[in-house]
């Protein structure tokens, strides 16, 4: 209301108020379209500070007046342009009113949030909302861990010479076919004076985390990378479950397992269901073109992906810290079984509106 | 240039110019994208050259190079002023270094992960290299329409851009380090990486993958000063300041021109070079069959053009559109 009532008694005292100095230079311009120029140069200017202050990253400098005022100007500049195309045929004045437009409407239509607020709506149901919106690739995805669990641990059954095939070389010291139970026993329980831990969690995040980047980033080629890379980590746990199994161990190896791994099975299962997803839109696009169709689901598909990132970090901790700390395999099942449930509960039952 | 409003086929040292710069202005073309702002007004888009965008990311990376090696040392002087201990590690100063570990480990995933990350979502859509090299990152135009740029679609693009170009690095590694066949391994990254870096010149928005699956383009950043308005001065109402003289031009003397030469006058007189001005003046005297003087170039060129664009305006504003000399109309 206030803005209007000055509004207006700014427009009647121009009439009577002595002329600006911008109005006599536009009255004394010889062409009409140096006077149109004229009359809104100021605007043009005035935006033009405001967004060469926005982009060096002072926003917060600007005044409140200049921060409402943007999107207003920002228009003005382009309804000028607009004009100056059917009016003026001063090429560097169309030249600069474009290029002004432009980097007007990076900023009113840029990013809109901060990556602050953009974390927390992210946390707050955008997160839990992409995920849904995977929909049929998580069940894919899921056949597809299942399936790769099954066929480790038929094969390694069937030819325990798979096993080495299967599992690197790195990763299975003493655990190989034929190990006894004591050694591998040893190797579920009695860790927890264990030293370096915190540093074996860090490097543990940052690998699994590039894992499952590139489970990812693989989907653009239709996804089928995506889930042989999928198939074959699963392979792997089964091997490993095939042969604890044969010492009567499996559950204890469940537990072990379980407490992190629910976690981060659960984030390499979103890794594979986002590649699959953006795999699965680009080879059915449906009604959209394929490459819009492969944007949509692909910004979809990367906010899982940085919720995936969040995953490993607790899954490292928890596989760092916890499993060392707690002994035992009930305990183990229920830190697990609570994860489990915490994930499944935070991204199907909460469903809030984000934003 | 200037020789397009004189004889066509005037020897001259410069005569292979106007071929060059029809060239570029073929490519530059190539790369323009009209789209069309939420508020129905077309902008133009220049979509970055492939040679930008290479020279953007080598800074890039070297920046990055440098700041992981910068912690690195950083982290290793600290670690050293604390007494390097890895062997005791329940002493404090070996818990110390764990910590330092861990803080590395997590500056270099950050480094390299999030570096393009931090930067694209700035208010200016680009990494320092970018900047440098005068282009930022935008939402590609859905169809005609112009799209706004979201934080997913950033992390999607920089999360791709993982495999294009680090993946080989990592075969290469992971082969040498399992004393596997490493030659192999290279030929593989080689072929691997040839595959995504060509990628962008095979399709017509020179999109790499992560473009393609994060729905954006890298453009030109557009940067524009408001040049002076050159109708507005004394002898642009046909009085030269310097001689006094009056030059007033009739119809028939600016019939002859269309809006592609007033154009071109335009770039002349900012360019503002006395033998130009002096090569486009002769070709206008000789056109509009006046006697060309000497030494008063520029107010009977900013008179000429002020007249012309006057008349040229006039007929637009009227539905008459006059393209250039060749043809009919206003």
């Amino acid at each position: 209301m206030n803005a209007v009532t000055t509004g207006i008694t700014k427009r009647i005292g121009g009439w009577f108020a002595k002329p600006s100095e911008q109005a006599i230079a536009a009255e004394q311009a010889a062409l009409r379209s140096d006077r149109f120029r004229l009359e809104r140069e100021a605007d043009w200017k005035r935006l033009d500070a405001i967004l060469k202050r926005m982009e060096a990253g002072r926003t917060r400098a600007l005044s409140d007046e200049d921060l409402l005022a943007l999107p207003a100007l920002y228009r003005t500049a382009a309804s000028s342009l607009a004009i100056a195309r059917e009016t003026s045929l001063d090429a560097a004045l169309v030249a600069y009113l474009e290029a002004l437009t432009q980097r007007a409407w990076f900023l009113v239509y840029g990013p809109r949030a901060s990556l602050w607020s953009w974390f927390r709506s992210f946390l707050g149901g955008g997160w839990s909302a992409s995920v849904r919106g995977l929909g049929i690739d998580l069940l894919i995805a899921l056949a597809l861990m299942v399936a790769g669990t099954v066929v480790g641990w038929l094969l390694v059954a069937s030819n325990p010479e798979w096993y080495y095939s299967l599992v690197p070389g790195g990763f299975a010291d003493e655990r190989v076919p034929g190990a006894s139970r004591e050694v591998l026993h040893g190797t579920l329980f009695g860790n927890e004076n264990q030293d370096g831990m915190s540093v074996f969690a860090a490097s543990l995040f940052s690998n699994n985390a590039q894992v499952s980047i590139l489970c990812f980033a693989l989907g653009f080629a239709f996804g089928l990378p995506t889930m042989l890379l999928l198939i074959h980590n699963t392979a792997l746990l089964g091997a490993l479950l095939w042969l604890y199994h044969g010492q009567g161990l499996l559950l204890d190896l469940v537990g072990w397992l379980s407490i992190h791994g629910t976690t981060e099975l659960f984030a390499i299962l979103l890794a594979g269901a986002a590649g699959i997803h953006v795999g699965r839109s680009m080879a059915f696009p449906g009604n959209l073109p394929v490459l819009d169709a492969a944007a949509e689901a692909g910004r979809r598909a990367a906010q899982v992906m940085t919720g995936v990132v969040l995953m490993l970090v607790i899954a490292a901790l928890l596989e760092g810290f916890a499993r060392q700390m707690v002994d035992a395999t009930p305990s183990r099942l229920i830190v697990g079984g609570f994860m489990l449930v915490f994930w499944v509960g935070y991204f199907f039952a909460f469903r809030r509106n984000p934003r | 240039m200037a020789l397009v409003l004189i004889m066509p086929f005037r020897r001259s040292k410069r005569s292979a110019r106007p071929q060059g710069e029809s060239g570029l202005r073929a490519d530059s073309e190539k790369r323009r994208r009209m789209v069309i702002s939420p508020e129905g007004v077309p902008i133009p888009f220049m979509l970055a050259s492939s040679g930008a965008r290479a020279a953007a990311l080598f800074l890039d990376l070297a920046m990055i190079f440098g700041a992981m090696i910068g912690s690195t040392l950083i982290l290793a002087w600290i670690a050293d002023g604390v007494g390097l201990n890895f062997d005791d590690k329940d002493s404090p100063a070996g818990r110390a270094v764990q910590a330092l570990i861990i803080v590395w480990i997590v500056a270099l995933f950050l480094f390299r992960n999030a570096w393009f990350l931090f930067f694209e979502l700035g208010p200016r859509g680009a990494t320092p290299g970018k900047r440098i090299c005068g282009i930022r990152v935008a939402a590609r135009a859905r169809g005609q329409n112009g799209g706004r740029l979201t934080t997913e679609a950033v992390i999607a693009r920089n999360l791709v851009r993982d495999i294009e170009l680090f993946m080989p690095l990592i075969f290469f590694i992971s082969a040498s380090v399992q004393g596997s066949n490493t030659d192999m391994a290279g030929w593989a990254g080689l072929g691997w990486f040839l595959i995504f870096v060509l990628f962008p010149f095979f399709n017509r928005d020179r999109l790499r993958c992560g473009d393609m699956i994060a729905g954006t383009w890298v453009v030109e950043a557009p940067k524009k000063k408001l040049e002076q308005a050159l109708s507005v001065g004394e002898a642009a109402r046909g009085r030269s300041t310097e001689t006094g003289a009056q030059y007033r031009f009739n119809d028939d003397d600016l019939a002859v021109y269309g809006e592609y030469e007033l154009q071109v006058l335009e770039r002349v007189l900012r360019e503002n070079r006395t033998d130009g001005m002096r090569d486009v003046t002769e070709a206008i005297c000789r056109k509009i069959g006046w006697n060309a003087g000497a030494g008063d170039e520029r107010a009977f060129l900013e008179a000429y053009y002020a007249q012309l664009r006057a008349r040229l305006e006039t007929g637009m504003r009227f539905g008459k559109r006059k393209a250039d000399k060749h043809s009919g109309g206003a």
